[in-house]
This record gives structure tokens, C-alpha cells and sequence, in this order.
């Protein structure tokens, strides 16, 4: 299964126009201890760039922006009783949303693994 | 301002060492958190013994000019039964405009100097206001010696007495707002038995060419931790206790904060200091506004700045701070209601991100308080 990554430190993964989008564990690292994630509606439809979720840390609130455009066709509940699973399991458990890509041809301008943890070093 | 202009505190080489991330706060560069994690932090202080750099406070001593009583003159500003303090003893109080409104809220300790001089505590971002008020309003009278060769170390937690006690077993004998003099590791330190947690605990005032080593000789104890601002931010909520100027600013007075245990019984009688008419009046005939707890029914924390609704969605008030209580196990807050929403068990609404959410006016503190007060 391919994944990518955006600048703003969400991963993507999937083959087909449905894909599975969490936070990295660079970012539950940065953002610490997780206590809530405000996730979207499903049914609900949004463009690349979007306020799509919001996550909240004991210190502040982070918003999570669409990578992509599409609609949600399924959400994490279990992150509703154990939001703590996106710092335990960032790239797993700990999954935000899945999403019916407008275009899965839009995935490809996404940074793949080499490129996002080229960013990543590039910011400490 | 860059953080090349920030100040730090004596004991900023043992933050970045213990891998603090610092952060700008109040002019200084501080460690909002460590390794641990601010959840983390928050539990093992209530658990054992957490130990805070508050070195950027403001510490000072308060003289009269003319030999007499210096509590006597800073009463004028402050509504505290203040010139009754004995050496060794402090109180909380506030700093006062002439409007009644809170400047600051403060720790004045009367120390055991013959004079009768007092050992203050500010706020690190209100000290040079606080200062040009006091010089301002009372210069002449009083002279106010800022510290700035003092490092503050806080120690907060059921462990604490157990972790100083072994350094001095005097310590141990000190009941809640006590303070005295004590040599720590052949260095005289000035102690007090208080804090901002509403854990057990001291707040050391150390020499700050002693600092780091004290601190480092504290955290030798397998009971401590170094604790940074983010974890001392979540322990004073849940304790219910304001941050000054985020749950008061210049323009609430003592009796909206809800602060009203700062006042001296007397005192509050008689309304003579800063903006006593408006005190004495809202205290006879209420006041508009008042500061309350109040929890979310849901996971979603309400942070500082959320508009409070009643239930048919009118806009009547603001959360002044808020956010996830580690102990308490939800989200909790603190903000402004009219007068008849106050009481405790009030419906209300928390517009989160344009969403109403529910939630109920609720008693601080939020989690109990365990301070080791004087037995009777």
C-alpha cells in the first residue's frame, strides 16, 4: 500500500480513491499528549486545503486540513473514547478519517516517504 | 521580540539540559514541558513531588520610609488583612486601581526583620507594572527592593515534604502560608509552605548563583521531576485558582473574580483602599458578573476566549481559561456568567468552533485542594 505525506504533516494511504488519513508521529510528537480530535461528518465533502479536523493537546488546539478533495466516507470512533491512540499509534490506531478522493490522481503530487522525511530533517 | 532578547532564569542550562522546549513566556525563555509530557508532569505532581523554575517572578522586599509598618501603607492598595501579619506568616492578595479593578494578585509575606519589612511575590509579566504602581501611588513612603539575585524554586506534591525535609526536618513543622528562614545545603534559603497547584508544597527562594545546584541536588530524589509552565497551567486550573490577567485583568474587581476570601473581614467592612465604594457596593448589592467553574459535558475542551450561551443561544459570557484537567479525567474551565447564572448546577452552552456544546456551572476547585493547614 502506497502512502504519502503533506508539509503539514498528515499521511495518506491507500491504492484506490479511497484513502485512510492520519497526523505523523512527528506531529502527535510536537503536538504531545492528544485529549480530543473533532472529526468530520460523514457524508460531508471538502476541498484540499479545508479545515477538515481539529486536534486538541492538553496545551492547544490544532487544525487538520484537507489534503485533498472529496468526500468522508468513514471516520475513527474509536479516537472519541481514546484519543490518546493518536499519540500510541499515530500511524495505525490512530487514523483520522477515510476520504473518496475527487481525483486519486491528485495523490501524486503528495510527497512520498523519502521526500517527507527529507522535510522533517530539514526542520529540526 | 526574538528569542535573543528573551531573558532566562538561573536555572535555564539545567532546562535545556533535562530537554525542556523552551518557550518565550512573560519576557523569559521558559520550559513549557520536558520529555515527560505536560499529562505526565501534571499526574506525577499530584502523585509525588514536582519541581517548578518560577524564577521569572517577581520577588521583592517592601520597606516603610518614616519605621512604620509598610503593610499599614501597601493596605491602601490592597484589600488583605495585611498589617496583622506576623514574622513568618503571608497572604494572598491583589494589587487594586482606583477603579477596584485587579492589577495583579500577589503573595506578601511579613518577614522577621525587625522592621517589619515584607518579602512580595508578582506575577513575572506584571512586575514592572507592579512596581511603577506601588512606587507611583505609595513612593515616599515605601521603598521597594526588587530581588534580582534570587532564583524561585517551587516543590509541590504529597512528596514534597518528605523530599525538603530531608535536606532541613524543620520544614516538616510548617503549616499552609507559613514561610521562614532555612539553611538548605549550607545555603540560607527563604521558604514558605505555598503554592499555585493546590498540591502540598514550598516555594524556595535560593541565591541564583545557588540555584542550579539546589535544584539539581532536589531532583536527585527519585520522587521529583522538573515540571514545566504547560503542567503548572492545567494543576492551577484544576485547583480553581485565576491567572492574573486572563481570569481578572485591570478592570474586575475581587468581588466578579470571585476572590472574595482575599479580602479582610474587617476590611471589607469598612472598604478603605482602592476602589473600596464599588467593592462595599457590589458586595451589598451583587454584581453583574462573576466568575465561575464550569465543565463540559463532552470530551471538547473549552479554551480561554469561548463565548458562553444560554440555552436559547444568546451570548452571555466568556471562558477566561480553560482546557483538559489531567487528574480530574475531562475538560474543565473557568469564565464570566451573569450574575443568575451562577449557581452551581447551571445549564450553559460552550460555542466551540461556531458549535454550541453543553455544559454545567460547576464548584472550584475542581480537583480538591490538600494543603497542609494549621491544626486546630
Amino acid at each position: 500500500m502506497m502512502t504519502k505525506y503533506t508539509e503539514d504533516h498528515e499521511w495518506i494511504a491507500g491504492d484506490g480513491d479511497v484513502v485512510t488519513i492520519g497526523i505523523t508521529d512527528y506531529a502527535q510528537n510536537a503536538l504531545g499528549d492528544v485529549v480530543f480530535v473533532e472529526l468530520p461528518e460523514v457524508g460531508a465533502t471538502y476541498s484540499k486545503g479545508d479545515e477538515v479536523a481539529v486536534v486538541e493537546s492538553v496545551k492547544a488546539a490544532s487544525e487538520v486540513y484537507a489534503p485533498l478533495s472529496g468526500e468522508i466516507v468513514e471516520v475513527n470512533a474509536a479516537l472519541e473514547s481514546e484519543p490518546g491512540l493518536v499519540n500510541t499509534s499515530a500511524t495505525e490506531g490512530g487514523w483520522f478519517f477515510k476520504i473518496k478522493l475527487d481525483n486519486a490522481g491528485d495523490l501524486a503530487g503528495l510527497m512520498d516517504q523519502a521526500a517527507y522525511d527529507a522535510h522533517v530533517a530539514s526542520l529540526d | 521580540m526574538s528569542v535573543d532578547e528573551l531573558l532566562t532564569t538561573p536555572l535555564y542550562d539545567l532546562h535545556v539540559e533535562s530537554g525542556g522546549k523552551m518557550v518565550p513566556f512573560a519576557g523569559y525563555s521558559m520550559p513549557v514541558q520536558y520529555p515527560l509530557g505536560i499529562m505526565k508532569e501534571h499526574l506525577h505532581t499530584r502523585e509525588k513531588a514536582g519541581l517548578f523554575d518560577v524564577s521569572h517572578m517577581g520577588q521583592a522586599y517592601i520597606r516603610s520610609t518614616d519605621g512604620s509598618d509598610p503593610a499599614k501603607i501597601i493596605e491602601e492598595l490592597m484589600p488583605s488583612a495585611l498589617a496583622v501579619l506576623k514574622p513568618g506568616k503571608m497572604r494572598y492578595s491583589v494589587l487594586l486601581n482606583d477603579a477596584g479593578g485587579i492589577e495583579d494578585d500577589l503573595m506578601i509575606t511579613r518577614t522577621f526583620e525587625p522592621e517589619g519589612s515584607l518579602y512580595v511575590v508578582v506575577n513575572a509579566a506584571c512586575k514592572e507594572k507592579d512596581y511603577q504602581i506601588l512606587e507611583e501611588k505609595l513612593g515616599g513612603r515605601i521603598t521597594l527592593e526588587p530581588l534580582e539575585d534570587r532564583a524561585l524554586i517551587a516543590l509541590q506534591g504529597p512528596k514534597a515534604e518528605s523530599v525538603l525535609s530531608a535536606l532541613a526536618p524543620e520544614v516538616a513543622d510548617m503549616s499552609f502560608m507559613e514561610a521562614t528562614m532555612v539553611t538548605l545545603e549550607g545555603v540560607v534559603c527563604w521558604v514558605s509552605r505555598s503554592g499555585y497547584t493546590g498540591e502540598d508544597g514550598y516555594e524556595i527562594s535560593v541565591p541564583a548563583d545557588e540555584a542550579d545546584a539546589f535544584a539539581r541536588r532536589l531532583l536527585m530524589n527519585d520522587d521529583v521531576e522538573l515540571i514545566g509552565l504547560g503542567a503548572r497551567d492545567s494543576l492551577r486550573l484544576e485547583a480553581g485558582l485565576c491567572l492574573s490577567g486572563h481570569d481578572f485583568d485591570a478592570s474586575t474587581s475581587p468581588v466578579e473574580a470571585n476572590i472574595i476570601f482575599a479580602l479582610g473581614k474587617k476590611r471589607r467592612e469598612i472598604g478603605d483602599f482602592a476602589g473600596g465604594d464599588r467593592i462595599l457596593a457590589e458586595l451589598a448589592s451583587g454584581v453583574e458578573k462573576v466568575r465561575v467553574g464550569i465543565v463540559p459535558a463532552g470530551r471538547a475542551p473549552a479554551r480561554e476566549g469561548t463565548d458562553i450561551a444560554d440555552s436559547d443561544g444568546n451570548i452571555i459570557g466568556k471562558i477566561t481559561s480553560g482546557g483538559f484537567g489531567p487528574t480530574y479525567g475531562a475538560p474543565v474551565s473557568m469564565g464570566f456568567v451573569p450574575a443568575a447564572f451562577a449557581e452551581n448546577g447551571t445549564e450553559l452552552n460552550l460555542m466551540i468552533r461556531g458549535k454550541a456544546h453543553s455544559a454545567t456551572v460547576t464548584a472550584t476547585p475542581f480537583v480538591p485542594q490538600r494543603y497542609k493547614r494549621k491544626q486546630v
